[in-house]
């Protein structure tokens, strides 16, 4: 350091600093990204929802209409709120299920038979087959909308129906039922949206000593105690990345009926206003779930090494 | 079990199972029965969710080669009897197939090259660097993974429809803002600077990866008298082949796929993901105004099946090649808080 510094006498500048300005310079796509292309439409966006916009070939002008937007969304229209709710209840259903189907199958997946990587090159087929346009191909047009119901109605369902009125009679939880019967309805759905999660979880599983296990066995452990006792604390970290996964994953889906509202307030209707204090809500919302999940989680989590 | 008989030590006598068995007061039968049943439910359990997985992508391969009398024959339910082509010529003529298909795998290698590239950049800076202000950094790129880009969509919009700088633009055209949308500069410069789709899932994986790489290597590099950018340039860049190859395999395959981003910026051009989505009411358009008859919804759906097999089989064919990258950058990357 010295020598080199002698050498250019000019240059002040200690080695923490031109780190530090290198370091900037590292990241500064991402700060001019950020801030063109992130914070400034965030705040927009923001401003949009507490206006009504008006657009005319000069631009577009906001004029503030305080809780209007967001007023209307809750009280006037009659859609948003039973979707809201209809959304969120589906976010947390699916995660879950997401979450203890993954896990299963990264558990066997971590076991040894023939095969393992075809099955594992297989689960990891959804991740390519239900991304972007490729979800609700079929039955995002107009034709196929318009007699889904009448498929439903005629596919064969009579034995599920069944099982599911024995079910029923036999004193289960009506409510309960009705989650675990549409979480089995919906396992297509589930499959293929657990590609990255299985991969994540089996890395995990991939990474505990299996001396942990050999160890836990010779003193007596049963399997099923050693899953809650090694294998469960040592995955927990793992947990609350898949969860916001999940979550943002399904938040992102364009076919959903929300999104799709939010999107025809915007090109249809052109209420701007309305469509961003939409979004806003539905926003603030998976934040806060993402936030309490992570709370919960994170108090188990053993060894956090950011 | 027999097979060990002749390995085994002087002095042992082997026995048979249900000696064995016998010995333990039918422990070892109840035993081995478990783990039999065991496998053949994993089995199962596996097969189920393969066939699940597989299924759709097989029944359309099977559906897009029949003839249209096969669709109404109940006796042919999988294996088509009259196969044809012509699905694939009609679905090709109908969505411009060939032209679609070329611009899409250039923006998408473009895309994946411009975001894989600035996405290496930050992440390097992030694992490598101290600098103040570095965690409020961190957590905006935290902040990119989980905004939606629905939140901000409309204002996108509204951003590129009259698009300025600083009232630059606007000065030298006569007052008017310059109308971007349509075009595609605006994704492209959103793809530079991180901004793209999940581009903050591949800053993070990338830091990750950078953060695993021991810092002797580019110690040695800078006692040899590199400096910050040759050392990331000849030392650490070939390091990081794998993950930014496979960063760069999803940036791809999601961008082939992706319809928000190329509804709201990439318009202008014939996209296959575009193309394909609007497939079922242009086909039936072209069979009642070009033809002069009626479709019916089995051979709509025939034709959706067709187009969406033809969407995604280049993508089944980089996934064949490349699967050990796919899996393989997130085992590797090690996706832990």
């Amino acid at each position: 350091m010295t020598a080199r510094k002698s050498e250019m006498p000019k240059r002040r500048m200690d080695i923490k600093t031109r780190r530090a300005i290198s370091g900037y310079l590292f990241i500064l796509p991402f700060i001019l990204g950020f801030l063109l292309f992130m914070v400034s439409p965030l705040i927009h966006s923001l401003r949009m929802s507490f206006s009504s916009v008006e657009i005319s070939p000069q631009g577009f002008q906001l004029s503030w209409n305080s809780f209007q937007n967001y007023i209307k969304a809750f009280t006037i229209d009659p859609d948003f709120t039973r979707l809201l709710t209809e959304e969120f209840t589906k976010i947390v259903t699916h995660t879950a299920a997401i979450l203890v189907f993954s896990l299963v199958v990264a558990i066997i997946l971590n076991q040894d038979f023939k095969g393992r990587a075809f099955v594992r090159a297989v689960f990891f087929l959804p991740v390519i087959l239900s991304s972007g346009v490729l979800v609700g191909l079929e039955t995002n047009n107009s034709l196929m909308s318009s007699i889904s119901s009448l498929i439903k109605e005629n596919s064969n369902i009579q034995l599920s129906d069944t099982v599911i009125n024995i079910l029923r009679l036999s004193g289960l939880g009506r409510g309960i039922l009705d989650e675990v019967v549409n979480i089995i309805a919906q396992v297509q759905d589930i499959v293929m949206a657990s590609g990255i999660q299985i991969i994540v979880f089996l890395t995990g599983l991939q990474s505990i000593s299996g001396s942990l296990y050999e160890a836990a066995d010779i003193e007596g452990c049963t399997k099923w105690e050693s899953f809650w006792k090694i294998t469960f604390p040592l995955i927990s970290p793992l947990l609350i990345v898949n969860i916001i996964y999940s979550v943002i994953d399904f938040f992102m889906k364009t076919d959903s009926e929300i999104n799709n509202k939010i999107r025809d307030a915007m090109v249809i209707n052109m209420d701007y206003g309305f469509s961003s204090a939409m979004a806003w809500i539905y926003f603030v919302l998976v934040i806060a779930l993402i936030g309490i999940c992570s709370l919960i989680f994170s108090k188990r989590v053993v060894g956090n090494n950011a | 079990m027999r097979k060990q008989e002749t390995a085994l030590p002087n002095g042992y006598h082997p026995q048979s199972f249900w000696t064995r068995n016998k010995r333990s007061h039918g422990y070892l039968l109840k035993r081995e029965a478990r783990s039999k049943a065991y496998k053949f439910f994993r089995f199962l359990l596996l097969f189920a969710i393969c066939f699940l997985i597989l299924h759709p992508v097989l029944d359309k391969l099977s559906i897009s080669l029949m003839e249209e009398r096969d669709l109404y024959d109940s006796s042919i339910t999988t294996i088509p009897r009259h196969v044809t082509t012509e699905n694939y010529s009609i679905v090709a003529q109908q969505i411009y197939y060939w032209k679609a298909l070329f611009n899409t795998f250039w923006i998408s290698v473009l895309v994946a090259v411009l975001q894989v590239a600035a996405c290496t950049l930050v992440g390097y800076g992030f694992a490598r660097f101290e600098f103040p202000l570095k965690k409020l950094w961190f957590a905006a790129v935290v902040l990119v993974i989980i905004v939606p880009p629905q939140t901000i969509s409309t204002s996108l919009f509204l951003r590129f429809r009259y698009f300025d700088i600083f009232g630059l633009i606007r000065l030298f055209n006569n007052g008017e803002a310059l109308n971007l949308r349509g075009s595609s500069i605006p994704y492209y410069l959103m793809s530079i600077t991180c901004m793209g789709l999940k581009n903050g899932l591949y800053i993070y994986m990338l830091r990750q990866f950078f953060s695993g790489v021991p810092i002797s290597l580019e110690e040695a590099a800078y006692v040899d008298g590199c400096n910050t950018f040759h050392t990331f340039w000849k030392v650490i860049l070939p390091e990081a082949v794998p993950i930014i190859v496979s960063c760069m395999l999803f940036a791809f395959v999601w961008q082939w796929t992706d319809s928000f981003y190329s509804k709201l910026f990439l318009g202008g051009n014939t996209l296959l993901s575009m193309e394909v989505s609007g497939i079922s009411d242009r086909i039936a358009n072209y069979f009642s105004t070009q033809l002069g008859i009626g479709i019916s919804l089995g051979r709509r759906n025939q034709f959706v099946s067709t187009a969406t097999l033809m969407l995604v089989a280049p993508l089944l064919l980089v996934y064949l090649v490349a699967q050990r990258s796919f899996v393989e950058s997130i085992a590797t990357s090690g996706m832990k808080m």
